[in-house]
């Protein structure tokens, strides 16, 4: 029976061509449009990659700006005859705000980080309780000896001279917008791609794919181009957030920064891959991703300088891939350096990129 | 020929999925692969589709071998429709087939396979959204669009309504009617008896039947089976000395007779009945089926009664 042949006659082919949207491009455009469409439904990867980040900026933000800086908190121990005075010469200075408290409820509030150093007035002298390993309790200390000491009529030897400095790329939203955007970079990176693959996997869609001709290197590559388009969305979200609210600035190239962050975006992909390319359920990647980035979360200096661990795990933080993004991206940002400067990081982040890369496509797993 | 495939063999680590499987397909026809669940059908056609690599034994497909350099030449010509395979859900059907037609090098527009299948009202509708029927409708358009030569069906009808089912079946006949050649796979014997030209019958990894439906159940020498209950059991070799009855199994509570002249065994039987002191409970009779052959050729049902 001709009729019930699935084949089509050339007129009506011809009718179907004209109509748009169902003519295949590319089979990379097409794998690429799809990991676009497949994530621009998906409401909850949306707000992760682009609504948290911005979110994050602003009370990270909001939390540290730079205003006046902080008044030392002092506590006075009542029960002498001097503690009025003292209280009085304190409160004379407008760095310092000091209140009467009972020995119980001063020890309480130093202990629990309430004030910074409690005040003792001891006959004619003084007592100084704090705890010399916090640091704004070595400030308040410095801040009340010299008001007590002042107060007492010592005076200044010479006169020095004060110039106040608050450079814009010196405050802690400064260190912290290239630190979240590469947080973002990695998160989106690692999740974006990891459970993507593994999903598909389980769903045993890897395998109809594989059962296709299509060419195994445009499923992956697919990954990367779309990563591309995202990238650029969500680290213009939180740069031009930064800029509207806190007047955040990038002080190097536009050009250079773009480099680092598509550079940055990629190697994330490429370990993302690398750990998408065995596991069989979305527990196993999702651990396996957790191991990952936990490190790099904690240790790569996104909100504060990883220069503060140990000496010994230098090396090893250093190596880190999150590190070495966050710190080209400080530099080109905040210092304005130019690309050469940080060869060290750009050499990281490729070794990463490619060692990731190419044991991922060996050890891919498509069913 | 569209497919041969000798001397199979796959081994898992607790099991042996397949062992020592023969099968000749002929172009432009459609063979079904019959089995309970655990056969190794699943096993056997991955191997075929070039997706499993098989310990021992050759395959060839479309003049073709696997692993010779030029599979993806091979794939242009097959169209795979997985058991296990859920589509992206946030995809509508057009997106899908849009991405499936673009790994090709020709075959059918997208529009004419959602067609095809019957889906041109849930073409904008996403993958997510339709019912198990559609969704398999289109896993089947998703191995169609190539145009392929050689269409593997893996369970195509298993889960679904008797609805659905009847309109799959439509389109398997559709491209049988256009030159197809289909390999099957199903564990529904009426499935078989409908589409299929032959089938063969797996059990334990092994083709154990090889024929067209009605070759096989003529190979019953019956046409007609007697199922029934009593309400003490009764004697088995009994009832095969009965007249007109070829075979008898019990199945569960149940007995089953082969007979092929059921005019002559249903007063005998009843006879035997009363004279073993027995009563009747229950009492059908239907035409033998691919089922029945199944049953006699494993004895499974008789061993597990």
């Amino acid at each position: 029976m001709a009729d019930e042949r699935i084949t089509v006659s050339p007129a009506k082919a011809q009718r179907r061509k004209d109509e748009p949207g169902t003519e295949p491009l590319h089979p990379l455009v097409e794998l690429t449009f799809m990991r676009v469409r497949e994530f621009m439904r998906e409401k909850e990867a949306v707000f992760w990659v682009f609504i948290f980040p911005v979110l994050m900026t602003f009370a990270l933000g909001i939390a540290f700006r730079n205003t006046a800086p902080d008044k030392a908190l002092v506590a006075i121990e009542s029960g002498t005859e001097k503690v009025s005075e003292t209280a009085n010469v304190l409160s004379h200075s407008p760095e310092i705000s000091a209140t009467v408290m009972s020995p119980d409820e001063a020890a309480q509030a130093l202990r629990s980080g309430k004030v910074s150093i409690v005040v003792k007035p001891v006959n004619d002298s003084f007592e100084y309780h704090f705890d010399p390993t916090r640091p704004e309790s070595r400030t308040a200390r410095l801040l009340v000896d010299d008001v007590l000491q002042r107060g007492k009529g010592r005076a200044d030897v010479v006169h020095a001279g004060e110039q106040q400095i608050t450079e814009p790329g010196a405050r802690y939203v400064d260190f912290l917008v290239p630190g979240l955007i590469g947080m973002n970079l990695m998160g989106s990176g690692l999740w974006g791609l990891g459970f993507t693959v593994v999903i598909a996997r389980s769903r045993k869609l890897l395998k109809r794919f594989a059962a296709t001709p299509m060419r195994r290197s445009h499923y992956l590559l697919s990954f990367i181009l779309s990563r591309l388009v995202f990238l650029v969305l969500e680290v213009a979200a939180v740069v031009v957030f930064a800029w509207l609210v806190f007047g955040f600035t990038v002080r190097g190239s536009w050009l250079s920064v773009t480099l680092i962050t598509l550079l940055g975006g990629f190697t994330f992909s490429g370990i993302g891959l690398l750990v998408a390319a065995r596991p069989q359920t979305i527990e196993g990647v999702s651990g396996l991703m957790n191991f990952i980035m936990l490190p790099m979360w904690l240790l790569s200096g996104t909100f504060f300088s990883s220069e503060r661990f140990p000496q010994i795990l230098q090396p090893f933080i250093k190596a880190l891939p999150l590190t070495a993004l966050n710190t080209v991206l400080r530099a080109l940002m905040n210092e304005g350096a130019t690309l050469s400067s940080n060869w060290m990081q750009i050499s990281i982040l490729l070794a990463w990129l490619i060692i990731s890369f190419v044991v991922a496509l060996k050890i891919f797993r498509w069913q | 020929m569209a497919l041969r495939c000798s001397g199979l063999v796959k081994r898992f680590t607790d099991v042996t999925a397949v062992n020592g499987l023969d099968l000749e397909i002929f172009a432009g026809e459609c063979f079904g692969l019959l089995g309970p669940n655990g056969a190794g059908k699943t096993t056997t056609v991955e191997i075929l589709e070039g997706l499993t690599p098989s310990d021992e034994g050759t395959v060839e497909l479309l003049g073709q071998h696997w692993n010779s350099g030029d599979d993806r030449l091979l794939r242009e010509r097959i169209g795979v429709q997985l058991q296990e395979t859920q589509l992206a859900e946030k995809v509508t059907v057009v997106e899908t087939l849009r991405l499936f037609r673009s790994f090709y090098q020709r075959g059918h527009s997208v529009d004419e396979v959602i067609q095809t299948v019957g889906l041109e009202e849930k073409r904008n509708a996403r993958v997510g959204k339709l019912s198990g029927g559609q969704k398999q409708r289109l896993a089947v358009a998703c191995a169609l669009v190539s145009d392929p030569e050689l269409l593997f069906l893996d369970e195509p009808t298993t889960g679904l309504d008797p609805q659905a089912r009847l309109s799959l079946w439509d389109i398997v006949e559709k491209f049988r009617a256009g030159g197809g050649t289909i390999l099957l796979t199903t564990h529904y014997m009426e499935e078989a008896s409908r589409l299929c030209d032959r089938v063969a019958i797996m059990d334990h990894g092994k083709v154990i039947a090889l024929g067209t439906p009605a070759a096989l159940i003529e190979s019953l020498g019956a046409d007609q089976i007697i199922e029934f209950s009593v309400a003490s059991e009764l004697a088995d070799d009994a009832l095969t000395r009965l007249p007109a009855v070829s075979d008898a199994h019990k199945r569960g509570e149940a007995y089953a007779l082969t007979v092929s002249e059921i005019g002559v065994a249903l007063p005998a039987l009843l006879a035997e009945i009363k004279r073993q002191q027995s009563d009747l409970v229950t009492l059908t009779t239907h035409q033998a089926t691919l089922e029945d052959v199944f049953v006699s050729l494993t004895g499974r049902m008789l061993r597990d009664g």
